[in-house]
C-alpha cells in the first residue's frame, strides 16, 4: 500500500516535470508519426506482393503493429528511463541516495522517472489497433479481450524484469550503456509476429528477450490464436522471470560499493 | 599534401587505439544494429518463398547476400551525427578545433575512418556467422569487388558530407531534432536500407536517383550483389564522385558563412 502511494507520488512529480517542456510534445508527435509511417510503408510493401504472411493477414499484422507501438511507448515512458538512470547511478556511485531510503530499493529505482510525452505512442498504438480491429469487423469475444489485457500486463512485467536483469549487470561490469541500443534493435523484431522467424531466432525472442510475450502474444489473443496453454506458460514465465530479476538485483546490491557520492 | 596525409594517418591510428579498448561496447552496438537487417531479411525471404522463390528479382539467397553486405555498408555509413554537431555547437566545443591550423572537418573524417578499421575487423566474424546461417548467394567478379571497395569509401564521404550539412543547421537554430528525424526517415525509404530499391514502386526508384541516399547506401550493395553492366557500375561511381565534389564545395561555402555566426558559449 505504502509502495503504491510512493509510486503514485513519483508519477505525479514526473508528470509535473514533463509539463515544463511542452515543446517536446510536438517533437514526440512528429517522431511517433514518422515511426508509424515507415512501419506502414514496410507493411504495404510486403502486402503489395502477398496477401498473407506466415498465416497472418494484413489487418492482423496491423493489429500487431498497434500492440508493438503501445508496448514500445509504455517501455520508453516508464521502464527505460528508470533503468537508464539506475545504470548511470551504479556507475557513478550515486545509488547510495536511493539505497539509504527506508522504502524498498527495487521499488524506488523502478518508479522514479516517467516520460509523459512518450504516451503519444500508446495513444497512437491504440488508434492503430482500433483501425485494425475495425477491418477485422470487431470479431473479438470477451475472452480474447481479457486474454489481451492480461497478456499485455504480463508482457510489461517480463520486459521490466528483463531490463532489471540487464541493468543489474552494471553492478559487475560497470559500463553497459550500449544495452539500450541492443534492446531497441531486438525489440524492433516485435513489429512482425515471431512465428515468421526461423526457430533459433524465435526462441531467442521468446525466452532471452521477451519480445514475443510483449507483442506477439497480446496480439494473438485479440486475433483469436491464444491457447490456454500458452497463456498459462506466459504466467509461469512471468513469475519465474520476476523472481530471477529480484534475486539478481538483491545480489547486485550486496555487491555494490558506492565509489563516491 | 604530405601534411594532410600525416595528419590522417596519425588521427586514424589514435582512433584505432581508442576504439580497440572497447571491443565489448562495440560489439553490443553492432549486434543491436544487426537486428534490423536480419528482420528485413527474414520478412522478405518469407515473402519470396511464398511467391514461389523470388520477389522483385531477389531469391532468399540473394536477399541474404543483400542484407549481409548491407551490414558492412551500414558500418561504413557511420559518421559524426548531426546530434553530435548540435552538442558541439551548443556546448562551444568547436572553439578548440577552430584554433588548430587544419579544417575541423578533417578531424571527423580521419577519426571515423580509423574507427571503421576496428569495426570491419570486428564485423568479419559476425559476417561469417550470418553467412553460415542464411547462406547468401554472392558471386562478385574481380571488377565488382574493386568497384565495391571504392564505392564504400565514397559512400562514407557522401554520408559525412550530408550529415555535416545537416549538423551545420545548428549554427542557426538549436531546435533541429525534428529536421533530423525527417532526414533519417527519407534516408530509410530512399536509400535501399529498408528494402532493395527494386522492390519499391517505380516512382520511388526514380526519385532515389536525385537524392544522395542511394549513392551512399544502396548502390555499393547492388554493385556486389546484383549483376550490373560495366557502364552502370561506372555511372554509379560517377554519381558518387559528383556528390562528393559538389557536396564538398557546398560544405565549405556554408562553413564560411556559418563560422562567422559562431559565438562560443564555453569550451
Amino acid at each position: 500500500m505504502q509502495g503504491l502511494k510512493l509510486a503514485a507520488n513519483y508519477l505525479r512529480i514526473g508528470i509535473l516535470n514533463e509539463f515544463q517542456y511542452r515543446a517536446n510534445l510536438y517533437i514526440q508527435i512528429l517522431q511517433t508519426f514518422i515511426a508509424l509511417g515507415t512501419g506502414l510503408i514496410g507493411l504495404n510493401l510486403v502486402f503489395n506482393q502477398v496477401t498473407e504472411l506466415g498465416g497472418w493477414t494484413k489487418p492482423e499484422l496491423l493489429a500487431v503493429m498497434g500492440v508493438f507501438t503501445i508496448t514500445g511507448g509504455f517501455i520508453r515512458s516508464a521502464i527505460q528511463p528508470n533503468m537508464e538512470r539506475l545504470m548511470e547511478e551504479i556507475r557513478e556511485g550515486t545509488l547510495d541516495y536511493a539505497l539509504t531510503k527506508p522504502a524498498d530499493a527495487q521499488l524506488l529505482v523502478s518508479v522514479r522517472e516517467f516520460r509523459l510525452w512518450q504516451l503519444v505512442d500508446v495513444i497512437t498504438g491504440l488508434v492503430v489497433l482500433a483501425v485494425a480491429l475495425t477491418q477485422l469487423n470487431w470479431l473479438v469475444s470477451i475472452w480474447s479481450v481479457l486474454g489481451y489485457l492480461s497478456a499485455l500486463v504480463m508482457g510489461a512485467i517480463m520486459v521490466y524484469s528483463f531490463w532489471l536483469i540487464i541493468t543489474s549487470t552494471a553492478f559487475w561490469f560497470v559500463r553497459v550503456n550500449e544495452i539500450a541500443n541492443l534492446f531497441e534493435g531486438l525489440y524492433a523484431a516485435g513489429r512482425w509476429p515471431v512465428d515468421i522467424y526461423p526457430n533459433w531466432l524465435r526462441y531467442g525472442l521468446t525466452f532471452l528477450v521477451p519480445v514475443a510475450f510483449a507483442v506477439t502474444i497480446p496480439a494473438s489473443a485479440l486475433t483469436g490464436r491464444l491457447s490456454l496453454q500458452t497463456w498459462l506458460g506466459a504466467l509461469a514465465l512471468t513469475l519465474v522471470l520476476f523472481t530471477i530479476a529480484r534475486m539478481i538485483w538483491l545480489t547486485g546490491v550486496k555487491n555494490y560499493s558506492g565509489a563516491s557520492a | 599534401m604530405k601534411r594532410y596525409f600525416d595528419y590522417y594517418i596519425s588521427m586514424m591510428r589514435v582512433s584505432v587505439m581508442e576504439q580497440w579498448q572497447y571491443p565489448v561496447a562495440n560489439y553490443f552496438y553492432m549486434i543491436g544494429m544487426l537486428a534490423e537487417p536480419v528482420i528485413y531479411m527474414v520478412v522478405w525471404s518469407a515473402v519470396a518463398n511464398q511467391e514461389g522463390g523470388s520477389v522483385g528479382g531477389y531469391t532468399p539467397g540473394s536477399l541474404a547476400a543483400y542484407y549481409i553486405v548491407w551490414t558492412l555498408v551500414r558500418q561504413m555509413n557511420i559518421a559524426f551525427t548531426p546530434y553530435g554537431w548540435e552538442w558541439r555547437i551548443r556546448q562551444g566545443r568547436l572553439s578548440t578545433s577552430l584554433l588548430r591550423p587544419m579544417h575541423p572537418l578533417h578531424e571527423d573524417v580521419a577519426f571515423f575512418a580509423g574507427w571503421k578499421v576496428v569495426m570491419i575487423i570486428l564485423w568479419i566474424p559476425l559476417a561469417i556467422l550470418l553467412s553460415l546461417i542464411f547462406k547468401p548467394d554472392l558471386h562478385p567478379t574481380l571488377l565488382e569487388g574493386a568497384v565495391f571497395f571504392i564505392a564504400i569509401w565514397m559512400a562514407y564521404l557522401i554520408r559525412t558530407i550530408t550529415l555535416s550539412l545537416l549538423g551545420m543547421v545548428t549554427f542557426w537554430t538549436t531546435r533541429v531534432s525534428a529536421l533530423f528525424e525527417l532526414y533519417f526517415a527519407a534516408e530509410l525509404i530512399l536509400s535501399g536500407r529498408l528494402v532493395p530499391l527494386s522492390l519499391m514502386p517505380e516512382a520511388v526508384q526514380t526519385a532515389a536517383w536525385f537524392f544522395p541516399f542511394r549513392w551512399a547506401f544502396g548502390y555499393p550493395i547492388e554493385v556486389l550483389v546484383g549483376s550490373m553492366s560495366v557502364s552502370d557500375l561506372l555511372l554509379g561511381l560517377g554519381m558518387q564522385f559528383a556528390w562528393v565534389f559538389f557536396g564538398s564545395v557546398i560544405v565549405s561555402q556554408i562553413w564560411k558563412i556559418a563560422i562567422g555566426r559562431f559565438s562560443a558559449v564555453g569550451g
